[in-house]
This record gives C-alpha cells, sequence and structure tokens, in this order.
C-alpha cells in the first residue's frame, strides 16, 4: 500500500475556558482528544458525530485554523500543525476546505469573479488577464453560468452560492479538500445535486474529500471509509460497506438506528436505539470510555471496566480496515 | 488527466471548453463597486443634489478670495448692523480694499491680487446685511466656511486613516494587542481635551517666535492637531465592535484557508465589510467636529480674530442679540450656512451607504 495523503496521529485541540476578568485558573475544553487517521489519495474519509464531538475543530485543526495542543498531521512530508504562517502558504495550494454555511463563506461586498481570483492573486497562479478567464473557468467547472463572475453572492440561491464555494476550493487545484457540512444548510433537493458535483470533481481532478457530516445518508454516498467521532475520540473507523452492515460499536449501532427510513412498513417494524442522556460536557469528559454513561450495552462488560479504563481503537481483525474502541469489541475478537 | 498545453488552462478544462470561455470572456463586462456606487448615487436625487450643494459650497470657500464680495474685516463705521439689503435694491458699488487682512498665505494672496485685477475695488452691496463693526455677513460667512470645512476634513481623514485602520486592527488581532490598543483609546479618551487645548494654546503663545518662525507651528495647527486626535478615537471603537462581530464569520475563515495575509484581510475584507457604518458615523463625526470648532472658537481658544470661522459668527450672533433691536440676520445667516451643510451632509452620507451596498443593487 502507498503512504497515505494526510496521517492524522493523536491530535488534540482544545480551548480555554474564560472564567472572570482576574481569574487566572483557567479550563479547558477538550474539542479534539486523540484522534488519529489516515487519508489515502483519492479516497473520502467521512467523519461522522452528532454536533459538538469535535469533528468540525478537527478539520479546522488541520487546515490551520486553530492550533493544536499536541499531535501531528502530516500532509505527505509536510508537518501541518506546527507550519508558520509563510511556511503554510505553499500547502494552502494543496488542502482546502469547503464551509458549511453558503450564506457566510462569501464576502458580500465581494463579485463571485473577485472571490474566485483572490486565491489565484494572493499565490500569484494567474496574471490579470487570465484571472477572468480563471474565474470564469472555475464556475464553469462547478457547473455555474461563467457569464456571472460580476454578480455578488447575494444574487444566487443556497446551492449556487455553495458551489461558487466549491469553486474557490478549487481555484488553488488541491489535492485534499475538506468539506465541513458541505450540505447541511441546503435544500435536501439541491443536497443530492451538490454531492453529485463533489463526486464528478473527484474524479475528474482526482480529489480527496475530508467530508464531514452528521447526516449517515449523506456519508454513505459519498464515503469511501467512515470514522465515527465521540466526544473528541474516533471510537469506530470501517469502510463503508462494513460500517453499514456490521457496525461495532454500540455509539454506532445507536446512530444508524436513528437514520430514517423512508418506507414506512419497515421503519415501524424496526428496533431503535434510543440513547439516554445528553453528551456530556467535552470540559468534563468522562473517565474511562467517553460513551459509558449512555451505552446500552454497558452491562456486557464485566465490572467497572467501561468507567475505569478508556478502550483502544483497535483493529478487529488483524490487518483489517474496521477498528473500534470498545471492550466489547475486543472481547469479541 | 491530460492537461491542455494551454497556459490558461492548467487543469484539466479542456481546449474547446478555454475557447468557448475566451468568447464568453470577451462579452461580459463589469462594474468595479465603486463606479456601481456612483452610478446608483447618481441615480439617488436627494444624495445627488446635496453632493452638488457641498461641491458648490465648498467650491466658493476655497476660491473666496476670487469673488467680488466685500472684504470680511473691513470695518464700515458708516454701515453699522445694517439689515439685509437684496441685491435688486443695491448690487454693489466700490470701496474693496485689502487693508485689514490678516497675513494671508501665498495662495490666497495670488487670487486677491487676481480678484483686484478683475473687479478693481467694486464689491456686492452688503446682501446679508452687517455687523456690529460694519463687517459683510454674507462675506463673512463664505470666509468663515473655510475654516469650518478646514476642520471637518481634518477631522475626516483622521477618522478614515487612524480611526479605521486602528481599530480594524485592534478588532481582528484580538487578545492582548487588542487589549493594548483599546486601553490606550481609554487613555486618550480620558484625558479632557478643552485643558489639553488650552495648555498646548499657552505654550504656544508663550514660545511663539520659536515656535512659529521655526517650526510654523501656530495655534491653528494644534487646534488642528488637537481636533485629528480626538475624532478618530470614537470611530475606532465603532469599528472594533463591527470586525470583533465580522472576524469569525466564515468568509474571514475562508481567506485565511486560502492564505491570505492579515492586511488583506483587514482592508479587502473587513474594512469594505464596516464601511456602511463608516460612513455614516461619519457623517455624524463631521457636524460635531463643526460645532466643536464653533465652540472652542466661542471660548476664545480656537481660530483669532481678526480670522473668521461660524464658531466666531456665532459669537457675534449672540453678543448682537439684544431685547430692544432684533439684529436676527447675524445669528440666522451664519446659522443657516451651517445648518444647510450638515444636513445636505447627513443626506450625501445616507445616500452613500446605499449606494455602497451591493444588495441593494437594482431595487433603487
Amino acid at each position: 500500500m502507498s503512504a497515505p495523503l494526510l496521517s492524522v496521529r493523536d491530535l488534540h485541540t482544545r480551548f480555554r475556558l474564560r472564567g472572570g476578568l482576574f481569574r487566572r485558573s483557567a479550563s479547558w475544553l477538550y474539542a479534539v482528544n486523540g484522534v488519529s487517521f489516515d487519508l489515502m489519495r483519492g479516497e473520502t474519509l467521512g467523519l461522522v458525530g452528532e454536533s459538538g464531538c469535535g469533528k468540525s475543530t478537527t478539520a479546522r485543526t488541520i487546515v490551520g485554523l486553530c492550533r493544536a495542543a499536541s499531535g501531528s498531521a502530516r500532509l505527505g512530508d509536510v508537518e501541518l500543525t506546527r507550519l508558520s504562517r509563510r511556511r503554510w502558504l505553499p500547502v494552502r495550494r494543496r488542502i482546502q476546505m469547503i464551509f458549511q454555511d453558503p450564506y457566510a463563506s462569501l464576502d458580500p461586498r465581494q463579485t463571485v469573479g473577485s472571490i474566485l481570483a483572490e486565491p489565484l492573486r494572493i499565490h500569484g497562479l494567474a496574471t490579470r488577464r487570465e484571472v477572468k478567464l480563471r474565474a470564469m473557468a472555475l464556475l464553469d467547472a462547478v457547473g455555474l453560468n461563467p457569464r456571472h463572475i460580476y454578480r455578488y453572492p447575494h444574487e444566487f440561491s443556497g446551492g449556487q452560492r455553495q458551489r461558487i464555494g466549491i469553486a474557490r476550493a478549487l481555484a488553488l487545484e488541491p489535492e485534499l479538500i475538506i468539506c465541513d457540512e458541505p450540505v447541511s444548510a441546503l435544500d435536501v433537493s439541491i443536497q443530492a445535486q451538490i454531492l453529485n458535483l463533489l463526486k464528478d470533481l473527484q474524479t475528474r481532478f482526482r480529489l480527496s474529500y475530508i467530508l464531514i457530516s452528521h447526516d449517515l445518508s449523506v456519508v454513505r454516498h459519498l464515503c469511501d471509509r467512515v470514522a465515527v467521532m465521540y466526544l473528541g475520540k474516533i471510537v469506530e473507523t470501517a469502510p463503508r460497506q462494513t460500517l453499514f452492515a456490521e457496525a461495532a460499536h454500540p455509539y454506532t449501532r445507536a446512530l444508524l438506528s436513528a437514520v430514517p427510513i423512508p418506507d414506512p412498513t419497515l421503519e415501524a417494524k424496526r428496533r431503535r436505539i434510543v440513547l439516554a442522556g445528553d453528551v456530556p460536557s467535552p470540559a468534563a469528559p468522562p473517565p474511562g470510555c467517553p460513551f459509558h454513561p449512555r451505552c446500552p450495552e454497558r452491562a456486557r462488560v464485566a465490572g467497572d471496566r467501561c468507567a475505569l479504563e478508556a478502550p483502544l481503537l483497535a483493529a478487529r481483525a488483524a490487518g483489517g480496515a474496521h477498528a473500534c474502541a470498545c471492550h466489547l469489541s475486543e472481547t469479541t475478537d | 488527466m491530460s492537461a491542455a498545453p494551454d497556459p490558461l488552462v492548467r487543469w484539466s478544462i479542456g481546449a474547446a471548453d478555454a475557447e468557448r470561455l475566451l468568447a464568453e470572456a470577451a462579452k461580459v463586462r463589469g462594474e468595479s463597486l465603486w463606479s456601481d456606487a456612483w452610478r446608483r448615487l447618481r441615480r439617488n436625487r436627494v444624495a445627488w443634489w446635496c453632493l452638488l450643494f457641498l461641491a458648490a459650497f465648498t467650491l466658493t470657500s476655497v476660491l473666496a478670495p476670487l469673488l467680488p464680495i466685500p472684504s470680511p474685516v473691513q470695518i464700515e463705521l458708516n454701515a453699522l448692523l445694517l439689515p439685509p439689503a437684496p441685491p435688486w435694491q443695491e448690487f454693489g458699488g466700490r470701496g474693496f480694499t485689502t487693508e485689514a487682512f490678516w497675513d494671508l498665505g501665498a495662495v490666497d494672496r495670488g487670487m486677491l491680487g487676481l480678484r483686484q485685477w478683475i473687479f478693481g475695488d467694486w464689491q456686492t452691496g452688503h446682501w446679508l446685511g452687517t455687523d456690529a463693526k460694519g463687517r459683510d455677513v454674507l462675506a463673512r460667512v463664505i470666509w468663515g466656511s473655510r475654516t469650518s470645512i478646514l476642520v471637518a476634513l481634518a477631522a475626516a481623514l483622521c477618522s478614515l486613516l487612524i480611526g479605521v485602520t486602528y481599530g480594524a486592527t485592534s478588532g481582528y488581532l484580538g487578545g492582548r494587542a487588542d487589549n493594548l490598543m483599546m486601553r490606550i483609546v481609554d487613555v486618550l479618551y480620558s484625558v479632557p481635551f478643552i485643558f489639553v487645548v488650552i495648555f498646548l494654546i499657552t505654550i504656544v503663545n508663550e514660545y511663539r517666535r520659536t515656535l512659529q518662525d521655526y517650526y510654523g507651528i501656530n495655534r491653528e495647527v494644534v487646534f488642528y492637531v488637537v481636533i485629528g486626535a480626538i475624532y478618530w478615537l470614537t470611530m475606532a471603537r465603532v469599528v472594533r465592535g463591527q470586525v470583533l462581530s465580522l472576524k469569525n464569520s466564515e468568509f474571514i475563515e475562508a481567506a485565511r484557508v486560502i492564505g491570505a495575509s492579515t492586511r488583506r484581510i483587514i482592508f479587502l475584507h473587513l474594512v469594505p465589510n464596516v464601511l456602511s457604518i463608516v460612513i455614516v458615523y461619519l457623517t455624524l463625526t463631521i457636524p460635531a467636529v463643526m460645532l466643536f470648532e464653533a465652540f472652542l472658537s466661542f471660548l476664545g481658544l480656537g481660530i483669532e480674530p481678526p480670522k473668521v470661522s461660524w464658531g466666531l459668527l456665532a459669537v457675534d450672533g449672540v453678543e448682537a442679540v439684544s431685547p430692544l433691536y432684533v439684529q436676527w440676520w447675524l445669528v440666522f445667516f451664519p446659522a443657516a450656512a451651517m445648518g444647510g451643510t450638515l444636513l445636505a451632509l447627513n443626506f450625501l452620507g445616507d445616500g452613500l451607504r446605499d449606494a455602497l451596498d451591493p444588495r441593494l443593487r437594482g431595487k433603487d
């Protein structure tokens, strides 16, 4: 197997929680708490989990919008977590990001043309004359009318705006695009179009994606591999088919059982796993397995092991792609 | 992926596509934010007339020495407190002299010379009346506007250049830098500027010779410096507040992800987005500055007689108010000039804000 494009090892990101004005003792919020994964070239990795589990922060840490507290994220042979601002600049051409809210991610005072021209200008990728043409080509590539470069973002619909966001990410011809909930702000009818566009662009430009979503059907549509996050940790990672067919972690199973089935008779028949309680605060994560206070299958593990010992993310079969962080899954192996 | 040899299409956009796009590119022509704003400002009738009014007013005040108006400082003892006489009653006559003028700059002296060469000693009549010393009110209002406009310009420039840059930088950097920069503003805020003005002017009076002869610093320079120093503070705070609310929005993060520098983010993304508030605030600042000038001159700290300013005209007006004779023209015309200017500025600011907001495009 070739070397991974992006390899993240034991990544931690934390935020300081402010007390009062003069209170010195700061508490920390552990948003990303030891995340590790590999992303192969041309692959799409889905990062799923409920809101607040740290999937967006993971992405933001990788692209340098947040500072990593420890751990590493290597793109090829470049260590991303310790890059200075100037060293980041050339790396920006290799890794780009698509944002969640198409209404907030485009500067309302700039025309679409100058939004698309900005990355080209910053990186000196096009001369003055070329810029206009490149911007038009980008709009064309994402399925918008290239004549619209002089329009302002507010003149477009949500789906069109998201296409502009995608075009901006494409402008630098990156190898990796991190999509942070690219469709969750959109209409369901538009979601499919955007997902298909992402898929087309992937084959056309040989892109790799990290797709962040809380919507498992989106992940199922696009991803090759899925990592499930809970409270700043990856609890299970598996190829798409395996995950949807034989999820090993109780949390993944609960997530999968919450996906609505569009057939009412089937929907009525199937068994839902309803989790008790809320996600614990990432400022004070529970000891042991982060999921243990809500785990429906905790009784199956002997003694207090879940509350005392954090399970490691371990491959279920030797050399297998399916890994799970659960004491149960270790014993069944 | 076979890349086309065309340098314009590094990625896999086919050569045929490129040709089609080139043809398209020739067809579309865009408009910059500014030319578009200009076009829409012209369509806003009120704002456009206000702009014309202000332009005419500024031109009049700049060209004041060229106009065939009486001298603003010439005392006529046989024409004290004359009520306004419209042009059709008394159009004009002879009698213009440059005797009583203060030291004018070279440009103004040149213009005065040109005026005398064109009009001789002919001057208009006292269309707006005369004051208690027989000086022409019209001439004094026009000459007085020079000070007010200069002060307003100084404050507006300071607000725009220092205030906006300072506030946006402080807000965007955040953390310790923000804290330090804003505390500096707080400290400057807490200084009672009236005392600073009095203090500085005392110094200037004391060392008048050295300062004025060697460095060219006189009372007016001090006056403008102090006004400039005060009026960017609030602008910095306003802009910082706006930037704080904008800097975490996704389009700023997007700009960081594509590698935009801090300077680029501040001046190309943040400042254009706070521009509407800046303009509104500026149209509030300029009147405040004009009033501040009037206030200081009224106290005797600003412009010194025989020079004129709107503030000094207000002093004259107040002195002329008496229960026996109502010399309304002494108060009315300076007040009308000031009020008209401020009103026009407000309307213009409103129109500019609308014109600069692309979201309102096509809705006017």
